[in-house]
């Protein structure tokens, strides 16, 4: 039932905003073409300006993840890490999560495949997937797209985030399944 | 500390791969993550153009301000930097309706016109603001109501329930995000002491 609800929410959500701002707009005697073509030219300049923010930032964190630091990395982290009640297992998915959003989708599907759906490490990966997201790439996207260069507490701010929504989502699972 | 992590990312990458004898993984990590960088960007392009559009179509009809009068004096209290009626506001509140509402694609563009809102209040153009790292806090720590692509992953998989995971979702995202609020307090709390 719920799946059901959810499904339709989400096939419906865009049709529907697509339908009701131009048709609200119009009733309101909004050029509505016009003003489409106003906003969207800003989209163009936006989109490019990001890019040399991008490939830095993708070209670090992609040899650190193909050269096997990162893994070494998560491998430091699992006696502590299992002490706190994360399993070995997710704790690779976990480290990826902030830097890379494919790569740690990639391990999420693998431990929803492996473990099943329905086991504790399927569902913690699950959870920990919809709780967190990729800070480096949104503030790399974000602040780029400005020309920001100068963080300050903003990467600090995304990882305590990243942490707090990691442990959150263990406990959560420990507690309830 | 970026320049820092930066550095540290590559330099650390090239030495694990030289030690343990697989360096021609980082050529090929470079090289192929250049490519996609850019990709990611021109398939942005379109999504940018799309939303932007839309949302100065919301804008003239008056939509942007009848949803941001709703949820202002809440926004207000997280950004006593913003003056009421400036336009961050209203790109910030469409920013994290979208992303609560699982709205991913629309999410971006919407937080890129909130961060170039942001930037016209900014008195050092390359460095971050206050508001900019609050911003930021709430987006990446943010609550998320319907966790769409997991839930897709789990039917795929044949779970037995694939939407249980939505109570517990909402349970911790909602846990980091008022981790992230109270840690930027902290973190404005020190720069003011700092004589920013």
């Amino acid at each position: 039932m719920l799946i059901r609800i959810v499904s339709t929410l989400s096939a419906w959500a865009i049709p529907f905003l697509l339908f009701a701002i131009p048709a609200l707009a119009f009733l309101r005697r909004v050029n509505v073409y016009e003003a489409f073509i106003e906003g969207a030219q800003e989209g163009f300049e936006t989109a490019i300006r990001i890019i040399p923010y991008l490939v830095a930032m993708l070209v670090a964190i992609s040899i650190f993840r193909a050269s096997g630091a990162l893994d070494l990395f998560a491998r430091a982290m699992e006696p502590a890490m299992k002490v706190l009640g994360v399993p070995p297992e997710v704790l690779p998915m976990a480290v990826m999560r902030p830097l890379s959003g494919s790569g740690a989708l990639g391990f999420a599907t693998e431990l929803v495949k492996t473990y099943g759906p329905d086991s504790l490490i399927g569902r913690m990966a699950s959870v920990m997937q919809g709780t967190t997201d990729t800070t480096f790439y949104v503030l790399t996207v974000y602040f780029g797209s400005v020309g920001v260069r100068k963080y300050r507490h903003a990467l600090a701010l995304g990882l305590i985030a990243d942490i707090s929504g990691l442990f959150a989502s263990v406990y959560i699972c420990h507690k309830l399944f | 500390m970026l320049n820092l992590i930066w550095l540290g990312f590559i330099l650390i990458g090239i030495i694990v791969a030289g030690a343990s004898g697989h360096i021609d993984a980082v050529t090929n990590a470079a090289l192929d993550s250049a490519k996609t960088s850019v990709n990611i960007c021109f398939d942005l392009v379109g999504i940018m153009v799309l939303w932007l559009g839309i949302m100065k179509v919301a804008e003239k009809a008056g939509m942007v301000e009848l949803l941001c009068r709703a949820i202002r004096p809440l926004v207000a209290l997280l950004f006593p930097e913003i003056p009421p009626n400036h336009p961050a506001l209203g790109t910030i509140i469409m920013n994290i309706s979208a992303n609560v509402l699982g709205l991913g694609n629309a999410a971006t563009p919407f937080g890129l016109k909130a961060m170039k809102d942001l930037q016209t209040l900014n008195r050092y153009p390359d460095e971050a603001t206050d508001a900019m790292c609050t911003f930021l806090g709430l987006n990446t720590s943010c609550l998320t109501l319907i966790p769409a692509t997991m839930i897709s992953i789990r039917v795929a998989s044949g779970s037995a329930n694939p939407t249980e995971i939505v109570g517990p979702t909402i349970f911790a995202s909602g846990a980091s995000m008022i981790v992230a609020i109270a840690a930027d307090r902290v973190f404005r709390w020190m720069s003011r002491r700092k004589g920013r």
